[in-house]
């Protein structure tokens, strides 16, 4: 028994990734792979390219923190500044807009705010603010929670100075729904995660469709310059297959409920945004 | 090896400042029982254990004939109340001898033959700590025996004990004297003194009080401490 | 309480579908974890036996210090090995990171001070008995430690059950270390947490209860084979 333990141990010494194919780490939101995109993408890389994508999904501060220290090859994720910021600071090569999604907001069936008349985004949260309904925010400085505080300060209103209807719970989307539905307030969530949350309980998607709620997903590599280790050809390889007409017809074809979650957006024919100076 | 005669010299053993035994001048020779008596508190177990060096000597000097390493080597020690190993018998008498390098064959050989001369021969896979008191201190005897000593102490082995279990332990140490290995023996049991001691170490307040052959001693004790004693007074 | 019904069922499903999902992650949580604690009973054990039979000047530091870290969380634990195995980390070239080695890491880190507090308090316990016999019988610091522990054996197998426990059922440190790689590092634990996360509570309890089957599980198989050694209870 302890032999068996000790080898085993040995094995997993030398083969932290004993896979016949080759295999890359990138770094994906968790509302990217709540939407279960990921499970149909997977499958066609590794069917296509030989490649098995190890995918680590935590929020988009955590996964540029992956990128910027080199422990992941690529990351996917949807904030637009600090990706901007990632690729300034030479961590990432550069960055290539794959496909987008839309926020909604999620909220008590009854819709205590009203803000399924709202007009815009905007006035459906101030409309909250105006009754101070429940609202629970990630509070986790991921994408989403950025994308929230942005659509607060169209408002006008500061956050900071809210009462106790406004819920800082600092996790991920969907804990964070979790908790929405145990205090039946209104959340932002990514269409993808709602769509697919199997605790919906008595909510239900109270507004949507304003443009500025379009959540764009970009696809940056690590610098191999900055990191030596990483395994950019497998990046540069897995972008490529990400813009193909592939994966159009596989990101555009994605459906839950008979909804179309992302549209495929990439230009497969441009040039990536440059990179900056070295 | 040569053992005796051993000399202590002013010697003492003392726990947090407070004298627990000596000073002791006093020699021992080669052969017999000697019987360490005196009433409770005297220092019976303390100057066992001094001897036999599991107390620290705080002043003073005990010397041997040989090393006291080497005198270390040849003595083993049984206490009044057996400290069982949590094993079967047999692995208990084979335990000071797998210490020794024994190797494992000849050691069961040696333990069964033990086992069985102090009767627990059908007993040899039992956990040691289930035995009855009896049992445990002949396993306890034989398992300190079984390394054959030149020296071996014995601190009230059979306090605890009934006649029958006395008797059984009497006789082994009468059968070991006979082939000639030193025994000192801790007791208060003036009867076992009797049957079983050559001469007598009696201790009082930590120190000698007085030592003889044990027929004089009995007979004619020369302090009145020791008569009292003897004739059962409280003696303090 | 029809969520609890349905993790029961849907945990009946996935054992007798002998789901291959569920039997991967299973796997793995138990290798890990079987590991780590081989790795970390080898540590514990004789670092126990050594604190309670040699005297030396910072030993009730060391000892406290043991206790104070059974309260070690896990998450810090999973922090500091994810720093220390990070590419950009001082042991980054060794490419641990999000292998189950790390999670072997972290999990060893977070049981030892379990696994050796148990076991020095019983080993002492022990020694206490032992003393006298063994000082007279003039052993050495190796057999003294060899007899100690092999006597204690039951109790220290209670001490390592408990680090097994606590390694199992751990999430914080592997979530951080692993990142619940499916496929590569994603385990019992890893796998609840991330169900929970997707709302599919039925599917995260039925994980659970596999979850905790198995420990149970682990636990008696190991008290019936130590039984069977049929040296009686003392």
């Amino acid at each position: 028994m302890k032999r068996h333990l000790v080898l085993g141990f040995a094995f997993t010494l030398l083969g932290g990734g004993a896979f016949a194919a080759e295999d890359m780490k990138m770094a994906v939101t968790t509302s990217f792979h709540n939407s279960g995109l990921a499970e149909v993408l997977l499958p066609e890389i590794k069917a296509d390219l030989d490649l098995d994508v190890h995918l680590l999904v935590v929020g988009t501060g955590q996964a540029i923190r992956l990128g910027e220290a080199g422990d992941v090859d690529a990351i996917l994720v949807h904030s637009r500044a600090a990706e901007e910021g990632f690729v300034a600071t030479g961590y990432g090569t550069h960055r290539r807009e794959i496909m987008y999604n839309d926020f909604i907001f999620v909220g008590p069936a009854d819709d205590p705010a009203a803000i399924g008349t709202a007009l815009s985004a905007t006035a459906a949260l101030r409309r909250i603010a105006e009754t101070e309904a429940v609202f629970v925010s990630r509070g986790d400085d991921s994408g989403t929670h950025k994308k929230e505080q942005s659509l607060w300060s169209n408002t006008g209103l500061d956050p900071e100075e809210f009462g106790d209807w406004y819920r800082a719970v600092g996790a991920g989307m969907g804990a964070a729904l979790n908790t929405a539905v145990g205090l039946n307030g209104y959340i932002l969530s990514d269409r993808a995660s709602w769509l697919n949350f199997g605790n919906k309980g008595d909510m239900a998607l109270a507004y949507a469709g304003d443009p500025v709620l379009f959540n764009q997903y970009a696809y940056l590599p690590v610098n191999p310059d900055r990191h030596a280790h990483v395994k950019h050809d497998l990046a540069e390889q897995l972008e490529q297959w990400l813009v193909s007409d592939r994966a159009k017809a596989l990101i555009d074809g994605y459906q839950i409920n008979g909804e179309a979650l992302f549209v495929f957006n990439a230009d497969a024919e441009a040039e990536a945004e440059a990179a900056p100076a070295q | 090896m040569t053992l005796f005669p051993v000399t202590l010299t002013a010697a003492r053993a003392q726990r947090h400042g407070k004298t627990l035994v000596g000073p002791i001048d006093l020699g021992l020779g080669g052969a017999g029982v000697t019987a360490v008596i005196g009433p409770n508190g005297a220092g019976k177990t303390t100057f066992l254990r001094l001897l036999h060096g599991t107390e620290r000597l705080c002043s003073g000097t005990i010397r041997w004939h040989c090393s006291t390493e080497e005198a270390r080597h040849h003595q083993a020690f049984v206490f009044q109340h057996p400290v069982m190993l949590r094993r079967t018998v047999l692995q208990n008498l084979c335990y000071p001898l797998a210490l020794r390098g024994t190797p494992r064959r000849a050691a069961e050989d040696q333990a069964r033959d033990w086992a069985a001369r102090i009767g627990l021969g059908d007993m040899l896979d039992r956990p040691a700590p289930m035995l009855s008191g009896g049992e445990r201190q002949k396993l306890a005897l034989a398992r300190a025996m079984i390394t054959d000593p030149a020296l071996l102490f014995l601190d009230e082995p059979c306090a605890a004990l009934d006649g029958r279990a006395t008797r059984e332990i009497e006789d082994i140490l009468h059968t070991a004297k006979a082939k000639g290995m030193r025994l000192i023996l801790a007791t208060h049991n003036m009867g076992q003194a009797r049957r079983l001691a050559d001469d007598v170490v009696f201790l009082l307040r930590g120190r000698v009080h007085e030592t003889g052959a044990a027929q004089g001693f009995f007979n004619q004790p020369a302090t009145p401490q020791a008569k009292a004693f003897l004739e059962g007074d409280i003696v303090e | 309480m029809d969520t609890l019904w349905g993790g029961l069922t849907k945990a009946f499903w996935l054992v007798v579908t002998r789901d291959s999902d569920l039997l991967e992650i299973a796997l793995r949580s138990l290798q890990v974890t079987g590991i780590a604690l081989a790795i970390a009973s080898v540590i514990a054990l004789p670092l126990a036996a050594f604190l309670a039979v040699r005297r030396f000047r910072y030993r009730r530091t060391v000892i406290a210090l043991l206790n104070a870290l059974m309260g070690l969380p896990p998450v810090v634990v999973g922090l500091i090995v994810y720093l220390l195995l990070s590419r950009s980390g001082p042991l980054g070239v060794l490419g641990l990171l999000f292998t189950p080695t790390a999670m072997v890491i972290a999990q060893v880190i977070i049981i030892v001070p379990l696994i050796a507090s148990i076991a020095h308090q019983s080993i002492r316990d022990l020694w206490q008995e032992y003393h006298d016999l063994l000082i007279s019988m003039n052993v050495t610091q190796g057999q003294k430690i060899r007899t100690l522990l092999w006597d204690c054996r039951r109790a220290l197998l209670t001490a390592s059950l408990a680090g097994f426990g606590r390694a199992i059922g751990e999430v914080g440190a592997i979530m951080i270390v692993g990142g619940n790689i499916d496929h590569a590092t994603r385990v019992l634990t890893t796998a609840i947490a991330l169900e929970t996360g997707k709302g599919d509570f039925a599917l995260a309890l039925a994980l659970g209860f596999v979850l905790i089957a198995l420990a149970i599980l682990i636990n008696l198989a190991i008290h019936v084979l130590s039984r069977t050694e049929r040296e009686g209870r003392w």
